[in-house]
């Protein structure tokens, strides 16, 4: 994207360089960015950890995608001119038909299916009379802009409709009581199917008197496959992530290498409130406690978890885990009711912030090492360059010295369990925003 | 309210699929004559290692093409953020740009 900026806002002919796996993404980017011609080549991947010798290779080789040397596109890239029929084969003016042509129910279901509609599970066909009982446990229009969504900073957001969000609800299976919760997720903006290499999912915890209302769990099995609320939304704000953002299709709008199983469903679960001997989460973020929000958190890949908070070691043991985790994605402590108390007894914090706290001072790591992770370099050393605090003091760190892994801003506490024991867990993630739920309903 | 299924079995269904966005379409920037005695700057987005892959392309140029000018620069910071200052730079001081190796 950034070589398209270049080419067409500067005018500097510009060609870029990308691994042959982003093949197809390339080519969607271009043309979504309204230059189907711009000029790029492709090496093999990875480029990561190889040695002079070995990119050498690449540069001397051919491109894996066209078997044409590479720098022989890049020059050409810079000299060829623009044909200027590319245009042309675009079709720029999609509107997208409300209904699917009739079929059998078998037909149907494979229709989605082979569309990459699903996440590969059977759906509930969104018929009229079903889209209709969604839509009416909310006093928003069908016709309405509901928002805006898009898989990751490189693509174009698309735009829907809260009918639109009523056919994906549909097609998890969710009842229309939790309309109102899965239209907030869907007006967030947040995507549920973020396509990074690094195959994130996404997580969401819901707060307040909707919670009940709806009969989400918030106990025992709260975030596993036992309550129709939680897997229902959940799944929900997967379907419609990867719909109303334009698809999420491996190698073409979804790069992550590995996949992440807690996109299935996507993290879905109520706060214990009840039995929380803290401030609710949605309340530390400005909301009244009763009001009804879903929090929003991206990133989910790294988890830790033990049992307790012991009295002689807990502070080696937390510090053991916080070191244990990507030093990219910040900790949110989920922590049962059992070990929510043991944590006030064990260190005094008779609020979650006073843990963060801690956990903030706690979460050290030398500097050479923390600067060596890949993610770090990526992602948070060209921002300590560029000047940005705090990043740029702890730049200045000699490598044995001790830095802070992460910011006391970046570090949640949400209480969860059913307190058939003390077992709880980090999940390594980022925290993107709490939005209203009433909003919606 | 009809329940979407005729007499045939036939269901009819309603669409999933969100709106597209309207694409304008961008122009290119003029391509150069050659690269004979120009000036071009080679783009690090700081991700995986990218730099030593770029050292690797000015390498190129040295042994094939001794006539380019090539600069080596980093992007001023994350590769997910835009960076007016950088492409301000070298669209004064440059003929053209490679960017790599970027998603």
């Amino acid at each position: 994207m950034h070589a398209i900026a270049l080419d067409s806002k500067y005018g500097v002919p510009t060609v870029a360089i990308h691994t042959n796996v982003f093949e197809k993404a390339v080519q969607s980017v271009t043309r979504m960015h309204g230059m189907p011609e711009a000029r790029y080549t492709f090496v093999p991947q990875p480029v990561m950890g190889k040695t002079a010798a070995q990119l050498r290779a690449y540069v001397d080789g051919k491109s894996p995608i066209s078997g044409r040397p590479v720098m022989q596109e890049v020059i050409e890239g810079l000299t060829r001119p623009a044909e200027g029929d590319g245009l042309k084969e675009t079709k720029f003016e999609r509107s997208t038909p409300r209904l699917i042509d009739a079929d059998t129910d078998e037909n149907l279901q494979r229709l989605f299916l082979e569309n990459n509609w699903t996440d590969k599970l059977p759906i509930v066909l969104p018929t009229e009379k079903r889209v209709a009982e969604m839509l009416a446990h909310t006093s928003h229009k069908p016709a309405e802009i509901a928002g805006h969504i898009r898989s990751n900073q490189f693509r174009q957001h698309w735009e829907f409709t809260v009918e639109q969000v009523a056919v994906n609800a549909v097609m998890a299976g969710a009842s229309p009581e939790y309309f109102p919760v899965i239209l907030a997720l869907a007006a967030s903006g947040v995507s549920a199917r973020g396509s990074t290499t690094s195959s994130m999912a996404a997580m969401v915890v819901v707060n307040g008197p909707i919670r009940n209302e709806i009969a989400m769990n918030s106990g025992t099995g709260a975030m596993a496959p036992y309550n129709h609320a939680n897997a229902t939304i959940g799944r929900a704000y997967g379907l419609l992530s990867q719909n109303l953002q334009g698809g999420s299709i491996p190698g073409d709008s979804y790069m992550g290498s590995q996949g992440n199983g807690y996109a299935y469903g996507t993290v879905t679960f109520a706060e214990n409130e009840e039995r929380s001997p803290w401030m609710s989460f949605h309340v530390q973020h400005g909301f009244k406690a009763t009001d009804s929000t879903v929090s929003i958190f991206t990133g989910c890949r790294s988890t830790a978890f033990t049992l307790g908070v012991r009295e002689k070691y807990w502070r080696e043991h937390v510090r053991n885990m916080l070191r244990g985790m990507d030093a990219h994605s910040a900790p949110t402590f989920l922590l049962d009711p059992i070990a929510a108390r043991q944590y006030i007894d064990r260190g005094g914090f008779d609020t979650k912030e006073k843990l963060i706290q801690w956990v903030y001072e706690n979460a050290l790591m030398p500097a050479g090492e923390y600067w060596d992770y890949q993610l770090i370099q990526n992602y948070i050393y060209p921002r300590a360059t560029f000047g940005e605090e705090p990043y740029a003091s702890k730049l200045k760190a000699a490598p044995d010295e001790m830095i802070k892994m992460f910011k006391p801003d970046e570090i949640h506490v949400v209480v969860v369990g059913g307190e058939t024991n003390g077992y709880w867990r980090i999940m390594g993630c980022n925290y993107q925003k709490t939005v209203s739920v009433d909003e919606w309903r | 309210m009809a329940d979407g299924i005729n007499g045939a079995n036939r269901i009819s269904a309603l669409n999933p699929v969100g709106y597209a966005p309207k694409v304008t379409p961008k122009p290119m920037a003029p391509r150069l004559d050659s690269l004979d005695g120009k000036t071009i700057f080679l783009v690090d987005p700081r991700f995986d290692d990218s730099g030593l892959f770029l050292g690797q392309v000015r390498d190129w140029f040295t042994d094939h093409m001794p006539s380019v000018k090539t600069k080596l620069v980093e992007m001023s910071n994350v590769y997910t953020k835009d960076d007016p200052k950088t492409w301000e730079m070298i669209k004064a001081n440059g003929d053209g740009a490679i960017i790599g190796v970027g998603h």
